[in-house]
């Protein structure tokens, strides 16, 4: 198993899948969907088995594959897999079929055709592989700045069909932020290259290879700087977040739901496998700072949250919250923060993803994203607000959902280094309650108010097939989320190990308890 | 100087021949210099087609040798791929840089000649004037719009620009350099004056630019004589080593550098010496702007690099924090004014201004890297501007190109396939992976950064993501909103121009995908560096 090129398989499936659907005659739209689906599904399957293939305590890149590129600049074609990026392909692979069946009929109503809207979803799935596996630090620029280009199109062709300015507007602000945080990381890019040409003799982009270069701190504080403020517009974070809200309200649901759910993990992920990794000493300087603007994003973004009335910026304010407490656990540098911290970008996808679908459901129904159009839901829709109760349930972290566990790790990780800190974030689960089951209040308890709403009809097969999944998993991983942290711990302690932090000792031993899962 | 000789011959005759050397005429090496030779002779022979042939003939004929032969001379230029020596007295110089440029500037004439050669674009024909020299506003010019007349004489000038390009770079010698100057700006300003629309605005830019450019070459000839009364020589080897000796009169040195940079910032375009670039670049017929966009910046940087590596690069340090301003002036005066443009064909001037602003960071590194990477980057910029002029030149109305941003609304919709490329080719003016674009960028910084130079590469990519707005903009409008009911027509069936826009693209995506073979070739030209 261990010579099969998984990731490069993962990579050519949906290129190949973008370039046949587009490529598809006139007057094919169901079938362009169909094929779309079983592509998708096809590329599921195949991150399943990668999955499975993956050998967690095996240190270093697994499924490791190097081609030379542009030899010029010591760029080669290099992908790897590591306990992080194996979970966040894999919940890329699980979203984006979900997302195909869920935007069936969303884009016969947008500029480009049904076809264009497929194909670039495939695209960017491609993207998204390209962009966790790649090993190369320049292979990992190009994709961080490839997949803009497809998300841009689908936000400014596919997004909310009545609002033609603020969609474009939304859709220029994603991807000036983006390419602005681009840009800086290029040249903190360049710059390491330069480094790795004065330390190494010979330019490279390799990760391991930089990985291993003592950069003097001055530099690295320059580098990092680069780096995390690309990830910090990319995550986001506060105070970089404010192209949010425009492109999650204005984006089609799918594009949302993959916005959010796997797009924006590209920064947290960023700073987790190139920020602390390869700046070691100015991560160190400069953790106070990202721990304080996370447990602002916390606050900032829940509290903006409970005051919003469109509920697709409710939900982007939210993910701003979250991923507050993703910044969190990977600034904490303990294996449990961690842990807890990369456990969370998957849940987060999964949550979010559920609420941004069961809104878009919503929202398709009755052409508002206003809260104050609905009430009383509940009644006309039981199942579509049992559905929405979960997500926000999930979303607010309800012991025996899936987030809870993460955030739990993330708190408790957080504890032993940062008292303080970890006390302010665990008050702002609170406001997270808030936001969630205001919104439930609002929009599906208490008596019908708007006469059109009681002809709306609940979920379709369609839409039970979209949501069953998702809510499985939720589920699941709420109540066994082992697999997933066994996948990912080993990983996780070995980066904040290579650049020095070991988990404290506890402070008060308790016989029995020990932190390793202890198995091979 | 030949006076003294002169006055010995008299005197004693019969010695003279043994021992009083002969005047040296220079050792001419034909072949090594048989690029520019084709092409000047492309263009004499191209003023006696004029002379001779009929009207229909012409039309057909000029075209056809324009393009073979500025193929012969690329083919000429590929079979010399290995010289390096300079010649006629040390007056030229054939080497790697020059060898790159020369091929990069005939690459660029070819797509010129196509596009200028384009008659399908409307009903009249292509974009050069059925007679210039018809006034505007006067009776013939109604019927000369029609008219399906062409000024052919705008290959023979495409030729003799071309020559004069091919011996800007291989210049070895300041007042050489001077005379390729002219060669190569005079029939610029006659070509910008050709337009078959607008006849009015044509005819200033042409009037503009020989103004601004005359005047661009007197601060070159004023820096000449400087230059020469500080070393005592033209010779780019001689002054070098002039200025690598501690001298009294610096004065002279620093002076004539300035001014000579003036007339190559003129020239390519830098701030604060663009302001010609959009009214020219705007009134000229658009395969002209999109030869001048290509070529010209390539000769005029060509030159720049081979004075300041070779003469003066022993003053770098006190050149270069020149260079600095002018490049982050550039690069932020192109960014932003491009912003505030609404005719496409300005803002691709003002997006030029600023690609010029990237290229001085490339002569700020001033090491080899950023040779080979100015060199790589003329040539991705090159290609792209073409592309991008052409479909500028396909997107009409009833009167002539829709030149108004507000035209191209909706243009995705129309037609997606040119309005695709056309994103494409922005994108890579903006520099997105995986266009040639961006490789160029990366190589330029990349000898940036080595060269000590990472502030203005911050301040580069800075002005980069300004100038990213305005190509995305555009891509909003095609995109985003729905064409207006009396919309540009996208003309069909232009061969020719498709062709151009086809290989533009293509050679864009290749150069972002597998750019190390043309990465090892710039490479290997700057290699071996200029010889003097």
């Amino acid at each position: 198993m261990h010579t099969v090129p998984w990731l490069t398989i993962l990579l050519i499936v949906p290129i190949a899948g973008a370039l046949v659907v587009a490529l598809l005659p006139k007057g094919t739209n169901t079938l362009a969907k169909q094929l779309t689906l079983v592509i998708t599904l096809a590329e599921l399957v195949l991150a399943v088995l990668a999955t499975i293939a993956y050998e967690p305590d095996k240190p270093g890149f697994q499924f490791a594959q190097s081609h030379d590129w542009i030899k010029q600049f010591g760029v080669s074609y290099s992908v790897g897999a590591d306990g992080i990026s194996i979970v966040l392909i894999l919940l890329a692979a699980i979203l984006v079929p979900v997302v195909v069946l869920a935007s069936w009929h969303e884009a016969e109503q947008g500029k480009r055709g049904v076809k264009a809207f497929f194909s670039l979803l495939l695209a960017l799935q491609a993207g998204m592989v390209g962009v966790f596996a790649a090993t190369d630090v320049f292979l990992f620029y190009v994709f961080f700045e490839a997949i803009l280009i497809p998300m841009y199109f689908l936000i400014g062709s596919y997004g909310s069909p009545k609002e033609q300015t603020q969609r474009s507007y939304a859709a220029v602000k994603f991807l000036l932020y983006s390419l602005f945080g681009g840009l800086l990381m290029l040249a903190a890019v360049i710059g390491l290259y330069v480094v790795s040409v004065h330390q190494l003799g010979h330019g490279t982009f390799d990760f391991a290879a930089l990985r291993q270069m003592e950069i003097s701190e001055d530099t690295q504080k320059w580098l990092f700087l680069g780096f995390f403020i690309a990830f910090a517009i990319k995550a986001p974070l506060f105070p970089f977040h404010t192209w949010l809200p425009d492109a999650g309200a204005q984006s089609p649901t799918g594009g949302a739901v993959l916005l959010v759910g796997v797009l924006d993990k590209v920064g947290t992920f960023g700073l987790i496998r190139y920020c602390i990794p390869l700046f070691p000493d100015a991560a160190d300087y400069f953790a106070p700072l990202v721990l304080a603007l996370a447990v602002i994003g916390i606050f900032y973004g829940a509290l903006l949250a409970i005051g919003q009335r469109d509920m697709k910026r409710l939900v982007s304010y939210t993910s701003l919250a979250h991923f507050g407490f993703i910044a969190l656990g990977c600034f904490a540098f303990t294996s449990q923060a961690g842990t807890g911290a990369v456990l969370y970008m998957v849940n987060h996808g999964l949550s979010t993803g559920l609420l941004f679908l069961v809104v878009g459901f919503l929202v398709s129904r009755r052409g508002s994203r206003d809260v104050d159009a609905y009430g009383g839901m509940a009644k006309v829709t039981p199942l579509l607000a049992g559905v929405f109760l979960i997500a926000g349930l999930s979303s607010l972290a309800l012991p025996g959902l899936n987030s809870f566990v993460s955030e739990f790790l993330v708190l408790v990780g957080t504890f032993t280094e940062y008292r303080a800190l970890a006390i302010v974030a665990t008050c702002g689960i609170v406001l997270a309650a808030i936001y969630v089951l205001h919104l439930y209040k609002r929009t599906m308890t208490g008596p019908v108010v708007h006469e059109e709403n009681k002809l709306v009809a609940d979920l379709s097969l369609r839409e039970k097939l979209v949501v069953a999944p998702v809510v499985a998993l939720i589920v699941a991983l709420g109540v066994y989320p082992k697999p997933l942290i066994d996948i990912i711990r080993p990983t996780v302690t070995a980066t904040f190990t290579d650049v020095g932090h070991h988990d404290p000792a506890p402070t008060v031993p308790v016989a029995g308890v020990t932190t390793t899962g202890g198995h091979s | 100087m030949s006076a003294a000789p002169v006055v010995v011959l008299a005197q004693t005759a019969q010695t003279a021949a043994t021992t009083i050397p002969p005047i040296q005429t220079p050792h001419v090496e034909y072949s090594s210099i048989s690029p520019m030779l084709i092409v000047l002779g492309l263009a004499f022979v191209g003023i006696l087609v004029e002379a001779f042939a009929g009207p229909e003939s012409r039309r057909r004929l000029q075209p056809l040798l324009a393009f073979l032969g500025f193929a012969a001379a690329f083919i000429a230029v590929v079979l010399l791929h290995a010289r390096r020596a300079t010649l006629v007295s040390g007056a030229l110089a054939v080497d790697g840089p020059t060898l790159f440029l020369q091929g990069t500037i005939l690459l660029f004439g070819l797509f010129a000649v196509l596009l200028v050669a384009e008659r399908r674009l409307d009903s009249s024909g292509g974009a050069i004037v059925a007679s210039a020299a018809v006034t505007p506003g006067s009776t013939g010019s109604t019927a000369m719009q029609t008219s399906k007349d062409v000024q052919t004489e705008a290959y023979p000038l495409l030729a003799f620009s071309v020559s004069g390009m091919l011996m800007f770079v291989s210049s070895n010698n300041l007042l050489v350099m001077f005379v390729a100057l002219e060669i190569l700006s005079l029939p610029l300003y006659l070509l910008a004056g050709l337009a078959r629309r607008r006849r009015l605005l044509s005819q200033e830019a042409a009037l503009k630019y020989f103004l601004l450019g005359a005047f661009s070459s007197a601060f070159f000839l004023y820096g000449l004589a400087m230059v020469y009364g500080y070393a005592g020589t033209v010779n780019l080897g001689g002054i070098a080593d002039a200025a690598g000796t501690v001298g009294s009169n610096d004065t002279y040195l620093y002076l004539g550098v300035g001014l000579l940079a003036v007339g190559f910032f003129f020239k390519i375009g830098a701030a604060p010496f663009h302001s010609w670039t959009p009214d020219v670049y705007q009134g000229s017929p658009t395969p002209v702007t999109a030869f001048m966009a290509a070529a010209t910046k390539v000769a005029a940087f060509g030159g720049l690099l081979r004075v300041f590596y070779v003469s003066f690069g022993a003053l770098r340090w006190d050149w270069r924090p020149v260079v600095w301003g002018v490049a982050i002036l550039t690069m932020a005066i192109g960014a932003v004014l491009a912003l505030t443009q609404r005719d496409i064909k300005r803002m691709l001037a003002y997006s030029a201004i600023a690609h010029a602003g990237f290229l001085l960071v490339g002569l700020a590194a001033a090491n080899t890297d950023g040779l080979s990477g100015s060199m790589f980057y003329l040539v991705t910029y090159g290609f792209t501007t073409i592309a991008a002029f052409a479909v500028v030149s396909l997107v009409r109305t009833s009167d002539g190109e829709a030149s108004d941003l507000s035209q191209w609304q909706g243009l995705g919709k129309t037609s997606p396939w040119l309005a695709g490329i056309f994103a494409f080719l922005l994108l890579a003016l903006a520099g997105i992976p995986l266009t040639s674009g961006f490789t160029g960028k990366f190589a330029v910084f990349q000898s940036a950064i080595e060269g000590d130079a990472t502030p203005l590469v911050v301040i580069a990519l800075v002005c980069s993501a300004i100038a990213a707005f305005f190509y995305v903009r555009v891509i909003v409008l095609m995109f985003f909103s729905d064409p207006p009911a009396d919309g540009p027509v996208v003309v069909t069936r232009p061969t020719l121009t498709y062709a151009t826009v086809g290989v533009g693209a293509l050679v864009t995506l290749l150069l972002g995908v597998v750019p190390q073979p043309l990465l090892d070739l710039a490479n290997h030209a700057a290699a071996s560096g200029f010889v003097r």
